[in-house]
């Protein structure tokens, strides 16, 4: 352990690296953008796999440096190796590498290619970072970093006027919950007196720190963070947004890491977190798997389809960390990530190769045309529903339902839960079923071709990881559960078939089953109209279906109360520092203008004028008295007679 | 001792030399009223028993400035005045103001001094070897400024009056 | 009946006033100095005057300060002449009041 810790900073720093020199190079030059992007992320790679074999047994050891001094206290920052971080460092940086692999066939087309693979090394360092952060100082930097690279990424087609529309809206809903999030470390600091985590027995979570009756609201702050990074409702609406950055871009951030960095966020602070900020956190997960299952059911475009399907899956994480722990939650993070990953990329073959086509009504008959991204695609669809035994979503799926089943507070998110996981079969197959069966509805469907192989090997990677993840969580063999909270994990079988384990798969398998046929059933024949005339059900219920596609209004609502408000009190803001602050500037220049002509006034007239004056009388006295000298010497001799008289008088009379 | 008798008429020629000279016309006329005024002034001192002051005067003033003034008259032609023109300088009252202010001023004073109602001494005798002694002792030095003074004067006068080699430049008025 | 001294002062004070009036008023240059010769002369006899009733006449200080003042109006009258005949030959005019140029 000791001798990996020393090389862990170099798991976030290669990509940092490589975003720094990218951003220096010219847009020509692709090749070495690519390389070093590529090259960095399997550096870090590496290092994650070592890492990560080195907590195979447990165990935590840290890294702490101190940043600053301030006075008497000092601010420290720090690394810290434990499963949970390991864990993840190797999710992130296996999915990036092959998300980086993909992105050189999806972007090649791409005149920005140099920018955009500078922008994934830098969100990929950000990323890292903050998986491996020791300190919630630390973590919130890489937080904002990764908020940051984001926004890059969303608007990376910045002259698309959504797309820049887009990017702002992510970056400002997120700032609304990294404002709570703010807010709770500086409460916690303020309580605990460290932001470290785990500092041989100091830290904020090494079970020392007393936080009193703050510690239901300080986790509550935190997770406000979560809920706008991790798109738990309200603040959801960004998420959906998103998708008008590059499919990699969703695949990656939006998907598989960014936000999913919420539900680590909670994971990490898990001992901070109380049981009455647990439950708020269960409930926020339920209703927001619920809420953005039934939008996901009405919408016609191919990734906001999978968007709103992340939202509702992260819906689930929360739901399994609040109900369930750590280890539920972390398990359907990192089997979501794999078939997300895998769904998102597999989208992106599909819309590249039905030549930048979105809509789903405009696709069809896909299966044929382009067979393997039909196979990688569906094995992720499956994996997302829930079927069973095969595919990683169901164990991870089914770890989740299991613990609300056994919630001690109520059974209602249990019972969410489930209608979840039919309405989720139910859109996937809607979309597979439009996307895929049928006739083509465009000329575009009918010449579509299937993707380079530089975009199908990492599809198949992640079809593969899709399958074989789930097999690392059964009950049978709880491996990911004993890695991240120790104890020995035992091969048993016989735990598949406990009563109540059972009887949940049974129920969920059978939902899953029943939305299958129902979906196949209503979208899986070819239609006699396009499906943008004969949707089935809009047909039936067009209010409802209406109500959904809009997304409940949600945005509207927003647009309507909020974003009005801030709109005035922006107006407000800018008409006083116009008026008032600018009037009183513009009063003290005034007087300052003021100022300044009276003193010019003064000293032109007063003082020029004034030796103006004083030289003109002495000129003007001169001139007059030498008119005295006209040249007639009788007149000098005059004068002196004259004066000669006058002396003669003064002397006369003076001296008498 | 001088005498009243005596005195009146060397005064009235004197002075009314003097008066002749400045108010006449013609200049030849006034240098030689000029003439008679020294010469009554001479005669004034010979009166005052100043005998070598009284025929110095005769030789040099009537003998030489009075003839000098005429030579001077004739060289610039100033003797014929045009009928019509001006004798005088423009104002001339401020002239004649200014004199007779000052000869008032110097009448009142020597009317109201008391001092000055002296007599003369019986005899006053004044040897032209007592001024010789004079000149030769206690004066010298004056003496030899004057000497000095009368070879610079020479000297000064036939440079100042010499006339010039012709130049280009014009004469300026 | 000896005249009294306040008489040749008062004929020395008339003089000196002539003179004067002649040297202030007359246009020609000559008679200018004409006029200041008579001022000097008036001088001297104020000077011999002083001397003749002063009361010791054996110191013939009066006889000899007039005596010098007649070889330096002498000397004097040369000169001035000099200068009216060099004057008369740059200006050609004898008249003071048509030589202005030294105005100011």
């Amino acid at each position: 352990m000791a001798s990996i810790i020393a090389y862990l900073w170099l798991i976030p720093t290669a990509p940092l690296l490589a975003a720094g020199v990218a951003a220096l190079l010219p847009r020509g030059r692709r090749g070495l953008s690519a390389g070093l992007a590529i090259g960095a992320i399997s550096l870090s790679l590496v290092v994650s796999c070592a890492a990560f074999w080195a907590t195979l047994h447990g165990g935590r050891a840290t890294i702490n440096f101190r940043w600053f001094d301030y006075g008497s206290t000092s601010v420290a920052l720090g690394l810290v190796l434990d499963p949970l971080g390991a864990i993840m460092a190797v999710m992130v940086s296996l999915v990036s590498l092959l998300i980086f692999i993909y992105s050189l066939g999806y972007m090649a087309k791409d005149e920005n290619f140099t920018r955009f693979f500078c922008f994934l090394a830098l969100f990929a360092a950000a990323m890292l970072g903050l998986v491996i952060a020791n300190s919630l100082l630390l973590f919130f930097m890489c937080w904002e970093l990764v908020g940051l690279a984001s926004y890059l990424l969303i608007g990376f087609w910045f002259q698309k006027p959504s797309a820049a529309a887009a990017a702002k809206k992510a970056f400002i809903v997120t700032r609304i919950g990294d404002l709570g999030f703010f807010v709770g470390m500086l409460w916690l600091y303020a309580k605990a007196g460290t932001l470290v985590f785990y500092d041989g027995g100091h830290g904020c979570l090494d079970g020392g720190v007393v936080l009193g009756a703050a510690a239901t609201t300080i986790s509550l702050l935190i997770f406000c963070g979560a809920v706008g990074k991790s798109g738990q409702i309200p603040l959801h609406v960004w998420l959906p947004d998103a998708m008008e950055g590059p499919t990699p871009v969703s695949a990656l951030i939006h998907a598989a890491t960014m936000v999913a960095a919420g539900v680590f966020l909670i994971a990490r602070v898990y001992p901070l977190m109380t049981p009455e900020a647990l439950q708020v956190v269960t409930w926020v997960g339920a209703l927001t798997a619920v809420f953005a299952a039934c939008i996901a059911v009405a919408q016609n475009d191919i990734k906001r389809i999978l968007a709103y399907s992340t939202v509702s899956q992260l819906g689930y994480m929360m739901m399994g960390l609040g109900a369930g722990g750590v280890a539920v939650g972390m398990f359907h993070l990192t089997t979501h990530a794999c078939f997300k990953a895998l769904l998102f990329l597999g989208a992106g073959s599909v819309i590249h190769g039905c030549h930048e086509e979105q809509d789903i009504r405009n696709m069809g008959g896909l299966r044929k045309r382009m067979p393997v991204t039909f196979a990688v695609y569906a094995v992720g669809m499956m994996a997302l529903c829930g079927v069973p035994l095969f595919f990683s979503g169901f164990w991870s799926k089914d770890a989740i339902l299991d613990a609300t089943h056994h919630w001690s507070v109520s059974q209602a998110p249990f019972y969410l839960g489930l209608l979840g996981a039919f309405l989720t079969a139910f859109y996937m197959t809607r979309q597979v079923c439009v996307v895929f069966f049928g006739k083509p509805a465009t000329g575009a469907a009918e010449r579509a071709h299937e993707s380079p192989s530089v975009m199908t090997v990492p599809l198949l990677i992640l079809a593969f990881l899709a399958v074989v993840a789930g097999f690392l969580g059964t009950p049978a063999w709880p491996w990911f559960k004993c890695y991240l909270e120790g104890g020995q994990a035992g091969f048993d079988l016989s735990k598949l078939v406990e009563e109540h384990q059972l009887r949940v798969m049974l129920l969920s398998t059978s939902l899953v089953a029943a939305a299958i046929f129902l979906g196949g059933w209503l979208y899986g024949r070819a239609p006699a109209r396009p499906w943008r005339e004969s949707d089935p059900l809009e047909a039936a219920q067009p209010a409802v279906f209406a109500l959904l596609r809009h997304k409940f209004y949600v945005d509207e609502f927003y647009d309507a109360t909020i974003v009005r408000l801030t709109a005035a009190f922006a107006k407000f803001s800018d008409w006083l520092d116009r008026a008032v602050w600018g009037g009183a500037v513009k009063a003290v220049c005034w007087v300052a203008l003021v100022l300044a002509r009276f003193s010019r006034g003064t000293d032109e007239t007063v003082v020029n004028g004034g030796f103006d004056i004083g030289t003109e009388t002495v000129r003007g006295s001169g001139e007059w008295v030498s008119r005295w000298q006209n040249g007639q010497v009788q007149r000098y001799l005059r004068v002196i007679a004259l004066a000669f008289c006058g002396l003669l008088l003064v002397l006369l009379w003076g001296s008498q | 001792m001088p005498n009243e008798l005596a005195f009146l008429p060397c005064a009235v020629v004197t002075l009314a030399g003097a008066v002749a000279a400045m108010m006449l016309r013609n200049l030849v006329h006034c240098a030689l009223c000029a003439a008679g005024a020294f010469a009554g002034l001479a005669a004034l001192y010979l009166q005052l028993d100043a005998q070598f002051a009284g025929f110095a005067q005769l030789l040099v003033y009537v003998g030489a400035v009075a003839i000098l003034i005429v030579f001077t008259i004739i060289l610039t032609r100033g003797a014929d005045l045009r009928p019509g023109a001006a004798a005088t300088s423009p104002a001339p009252w401020v002239g004649l103001l200014a004199a007779g202010l000052v000869v008032a001023c110097l009448i009142g004073c020597l009317v109201s001094s008391p001092s000055l109602n002296r007599l003369p001494a019986a005899t006053a005798d004044a040897p032209v070897k007592s001024i010789g002694e004079q000149l030769m002792n206690q004066y010298v030095m004056p003496l030899e400024a004057i000497g000095l003074l009368l070879t610079a004067a020479l000297l000064g006068a036939v440079v100042i009056a010499l006339r010039e080699p012709p130049k280009s430049e014009p004469p300026t008025r | 009946m000896t005249t009294p001294l306040v008489h040749y002062l008062i004929l020395a004070a008339l003089l000196f006033g002539v003179g004067l009036a002649g040297a202030l008023t007359r246009r020609n240059a000559v008679l200018v100095l004409l006029g200041v010769e008579l001022m000097l002369n008036a001088a001297n006899l104020n000077f011999i005057a002083f001397w003749r009733f002063g009361p010791h006449p054996e110191n013939l200080t009066g006889v000899m300060v007039a005596l010098f003042v007649i070889a330096i109006g002498a000397a004097e009258a040369a000169i001035g002449l000099a200068l009216v005949i060099a004057l008369y030959r740059h200006c050609r005019t004898a008249q003071l009041d048509r030589v202005a140029s030294l105005k100011g």
